[in-house]
């Protein structure tokens, strides 16, 4: 009697709990991720790996874009809105309410959830309808590969119908297939490979040629290892090439950014002849216009860096303008004196940023199409911020060139570097033409703010870290001479780079200055000194 | 004959003045106890320090508010060293000297600290300092409330051996003395767990570095061998900012290669863009994000007393937190501010910290702390992912270097020394 109680409420026990689990599962796991521990998370995230459904779920959670909706407790996905948030319920996709950012919590991510996140991601998109997505959805499985990732993407390959997306997985089925108990599959395979610039293919081949302790190869078949070092050697003499084509890259991007610091410098002291102990701080207000436009235009970061450039310049210039009217005019011929009270300027800048906007370090942001890098292959990549610094640094030159050479300003600016009272006695006026120059020096200096802003920290002491390299480089290209400071700072830059990898950045910086004073030592004019009688006043 | 009479006046006023300005002094030095605030108000370093000065003005006026310690109100004397180091022995002198302070609290860098021992030492002061250091020292002047090298570096590699499986390591450093003993006692650790020497690559760079294009290259390529490989950064201040920048742009991501820093706080995070740095580690012993009753309380007490609710706190505050209310206690046990008897009550006592333990006095200058390890989030703050189960004891000499090996600190009687080694039985003549 009892038993069969038992047994019937058993019974309905199952009955109903059976379909609830496999209705529930996708929900349950729902809750998992919204109250679970990281645990629990991996684990909802496992449970939703083959359920299409959990797809919006997990790009959301991915982007930072899933959050709790605490006032329901439920896990919903959110969008930016102006009040806050909108929200939309992450099970069923309904438009919700729009809340303000204290209703929402985020869902946390740590390293571990995020690789999980991606692979089950990427296994989702397998059957996405557009092929690019599929292709980085190979690209992602192929990372981190296992057995499950594998025999996927071999059924994957029978129905696969775009070409890349094959030549993807058959890539890495021949990767695999190196590994293989039949040999001529093995051969077969390297062969096909040895010519991919890929770090997988590389790591394989490595392994194939070690050598345990007892200094015996760790593989047996020696056709194999033969074939492996050969197509080994190959790499590595591409390797080489493209570790020479980015040494030469760095050295090129760390000489822009010498260039775009020191142009304005080759101006101000080369042509005037001032020592502007100021021209860092120059810079340094130069970045601080970048960060204040950027809080002006939150929206748009791209727009308030483009923006900020000429912004920097016109700030920049009338400071500087503002220096040489107040200070540096009363100084000229006198270099001691101009340099104690422009390094006076300097420190009152200093100060004054650091009134106004905190001794903090202000977080300047990269815009997407500036961060990254330009994956020319699996050993080459080129960074974006630094290419687009190289191309503004030739850019700001050419200009700069170009208005010395082409315009009435620049002409008269030559000729007050080259004689002052002559080009009096011709109808220059003097003074303009030095407050002129110096505004241009210096709005240069806030142009390359604005570069440096991207590349480092935007605080107080931005413009200092610049200043000695600077002066050093002027002197090393030749005084006065535009040309010659391009050439000395891109040198510089790639000797610097080449000789980093050896000797550490310390030394090799040390390395470059005995350099530059034993070169100067020699030649004191520089590498390209003027000639004529202009270098002798 | 005016000028001589001129001068003569000056003399008794100035002279009168100076008495006056003593005996108020006197006066007031019997009514308060003094408490030194030794940190960096501007210079490279005010960045970090302001905010532990003010810490420091916080957690006296808090006491002051229950009534003020042995029945005389407490009074904090503020000096500025600007991050200059040989300024830092300068106004602790006078600190000591002039103001007669009870204690000191301050110092960031482990050079400052260096500049101020021999002051201490020589005129029998105290110095709470409240920062993660290298160790390899222990004076009986100093109280060490921040992490020693067995509490923050060597529990962050373990938990990249153990939980991430890391085999191939970089430890990249700013080129001075806390990342190189660090990274030596790191390389020392790492080896005696079977790591070889190709796995090893060590990099130093200067104060400020900002061009990371061939480093980081270089820790990707070292990274690409097919070996799961981390950083452990010991890289100090304002570079870190370029350099998560270039590992960002490279494509380095913290599910590659994730970088640990030891110097990145909530209070860096707070000026720095934090894109780039998602999923990276740091490990502290204290994180604003961890949820206790305690820890929310000071957050309030921080919030109210700065007047702006986005500051955030961090591991050095609380260790100044420790440390004050550690000395409090002390003097309470104590019942003077005697520097001889309140060294001698510190030692056992204990308090509870921010995150759910309990710190302790060691006899060895230093305090038992948990170690937390916690991965940066996009708000500039850190979700904890591993934490020691029980608070560890600070060492103040590290086990893994051979000379400081048989080195022990024990201030108690009979050893009485900070730099004692048990095999001969000696205390050095070196008394820190």
């Amino acid at each position: 009697m009892v038993i069969t109680w038992v047994l019937r409420v058993l019974l309905l026990m199952y009955a109903i709990s059976v379909p609830a689990q496999t209705q529930d599962a996708f929900s349950q796991a729902l809750e998992q991720i919204r109250t679970g521990s990281m645990g629990e998370r991996e684990q909802a995230i496992e449970t939703l790996a083959s359920d299409s459904r959990a797809l919006p779920i997990f790009d959301a959670w991915l982007n930072g874009n899933l959050f709790e909706f605490k006032a329901e407790s439920r896990l919903v996905i959110v969008t930016e809105s102006p009040m806050g948030y909108h929200l939309t319920d992450a099970s069923s996709g309904l438009a919700l309410t729009e809340v303000d950012r204290n209703a929402v919590g985020k869902i946390n991510l740590t390293n571990r959830l995020r690789s999980s996140l991606r692979k089950a991601i990427a296994r989702l998109q397998l059957d996405a309808v557009d092929a690019d997505t599929r292709l980085a959805a190979v690209n992602t499985i192929a990372k981190d590969i296992d057995d499950t990732g594998l025999a996927l993407l071999r059924t994957h390959l029978i129905d696969e119908s775009n070409l890349a997306v094959r030549v993807a997985i058959e890539h890495i089925v021949l990767l695999n297939d190196i590994d293989s108990s039949d040999k001529a599959t093995r051969i077969a395979a390297i062969n096909a490979l040895k010519d991919h610039d890929n770090r997988n293919v590389a790591n394989r081949l490595r392994a194939l040629t070690e050598k345990n302790a007892d200094g015996n190869y760790l593989e047996t078949d020696g056709d194999v290892r033969n074939l492996a070092i050969a197509a080994l050697t190959r790499i590595n003499n591409r390797l080489q090439v493209y570790a020479a084509i980015e040494t030469v890259f760095f050295g090129l991007s760390l000489g822009a950014v010498l260039v775009l610091a020191l142009i304005g410098l080759a101006i101000t002291f080369g042509v005037m002849g001032v020592i502007n102990m100021a021209h860092g701080e120059l810079m340094m207000l130069g970045a601080y216009t970048t960060f204040v436009m950027q809080q002006l235009l939150p929206d748009s970061l791209g727009w308030a860096l483009i923006l900020s450039i000429p912004m920097a310049f016109i700030v920049a210039a009338l400071v500087g303008i503002g220096i040489e009217r107040g200070i540096i005019r009363f100084l000229y011929g006198r270099p001691l004196e101009t340099l104690l009270a422009t390094f006076g300027v300097s420190l009152f800048l200093q100060q004054a940023v650091r009134s106004i906007f905190s001794p903090l370090n202000r977080s300047v942001a990269t815009p997407t199409w500036m961060s990254g890098s330009w994956q020319i292959n699996d050993f080459l990549s080129l960074t974006w911020n630094r290419f687009y610094i190289l191309i503004f640094c030739l850019l700001v030159f050419t200009a700069l060139l170009q208005l010395l050479k082409r315009t009435r300003l620049g002409l008269e600016v030559r000729a007050v570097a080259q004689n002052r009272g002559m080009a009096r006695a011709m109808g220059i006026p003097g003074s303009r033409v030095d407050a002129m120059t110096f505004g241009l020096g210096s709005g240069i200096a806030g142009v390359a703010g604005v570069a440096l802003s991207q590349i480092t920290n935007v605080g107080p002491n931005l413009g200092q870290a610049y200043i000695v390299d600077s002066f050093m480089v002027v002197v090393f290209g030749g005084v006065g001479n535009l040309f010659g400071t391009l050439v000395a700072g891109f040198s510089l830059g790639i000797a610097n780079k080449v000789l980093e990898p050896y000797v550490g950045a310390v030394l090799a910086k040390i390395l470059v200055l005995v350099f530059i004073i034993l070169f100067i030592q020699k030649k004191p004019r520089g590498l390209f000194p003027q000639k004529g009688r202009a270098a002798d006043g | 004959m005016k000028k001589p009479r001129n001068v003569f006046h000056k003399l008794t006023f100035g002279a009168v003045l100076s008495l006056a300005l003593t005996s108020t002094a006197t006066v007031r030095a019997e009514d308060t106890i003094k408490v030194g605030v030794l940190h960096s108000l501007s210079g490279t370093m005010a960045i970090s320090e302001t905010t532990l000065k003010d810490t420091m003005l916080m957690l006296i006026d808090a006491q002051n508010k229950k009534g003020g310690l042995l029945g005389k109100k407490l009074e904090a004397v503020v000096v500025d060293p600007a991050s200059n180091w040989p300024l830092f022995a300068e106004k602790a002198r006078e600190l000591l000297t002039k103001d007669k302070v009870a204690a000191i609290f301050g110092c960031w860098t482990s050079v400052s600290r260096k500049s101020v021992l021999p002051v201490v030492e020589e005129l029998n002061g105290i110095l709470f300092y409240p920062v993660q250091y290298e160790g390899e020292e222990s004076s009986r002047n100093v109280f060490y409330t921040g992490a020693a090298p067995n509490q923050q570096a060597i529990p962050a590699v373990d938990y990249l051996m153990n939980d991430l499986k890391v085999q191939r390591w970089v430890l990249a450093g700013t080129d001075y003395v806390y990342p190189r003993t660090t990274n030596k006692i790191l390389e020392a650790y790492l080896k005696s767990k079977g790591v070889k020497d190709k796995d090893i690559m060590t990099n130093y760079t200067p104060f400020g570095h900002s061009d990371w294009q061939s480093i980081v290259a270089d820790i990707k390529k070292f990274g690409s061998a097919g070996k799961k490989t981390a950083v452990v950064s010991t890289v100090n201040g304002d570079a870190n900012v370029p350099f998560y920048k270039e590992l960002g742009n490279q494509g380095v991501s913290a599910e590659n290669i994730p970088v640990v820093a030891f110097s990145v706080g909530e209070e860096e995070l707070s000026g720095m863009d934090t894109k780039p740095l998602v999923g990276h580690l740091a490990a502290w012993n204290y994180f604003m994000s961890v949820d206790t009753t305690k820890n929310a309380a000071f957050i309030e007490q921080w919030h109210n007393f700065i007047k702006n609710p986005k500051r955030v706190t961090n591991d050095p505050m609380e260790a100044h937190y420790i440390g004050f209310n550690m000395w409090v206690k002390a003097v309470e046990k104590a019942g003077s501010t005697n520097t001889d008897a309140v060294q001698k009550a510190i030692i056992g006592l204990e308090f509870p910290n921010l995150t759910g333990g309990v710190a302790k006095m060691l006899p060895n200058h230093h305090i038992s702390k948990p170690v937390l390890i916690g991965e940066i989030q996009e708000d500039g703050q850190f979700v904890t992912v591993w934490q020691t189960n029980k608070v560890i004891d600070g060492e103040a000499w590290s086990d893994y270097l051979p000379e400081s090996k048989p080195i022990i600190a024990d201030w108690t009687p009979p050893i009485n020394c900070g730099n004692f080694n048990t095999l001969t039985k000696k205390c050095s003549g070196q008394n820190y």
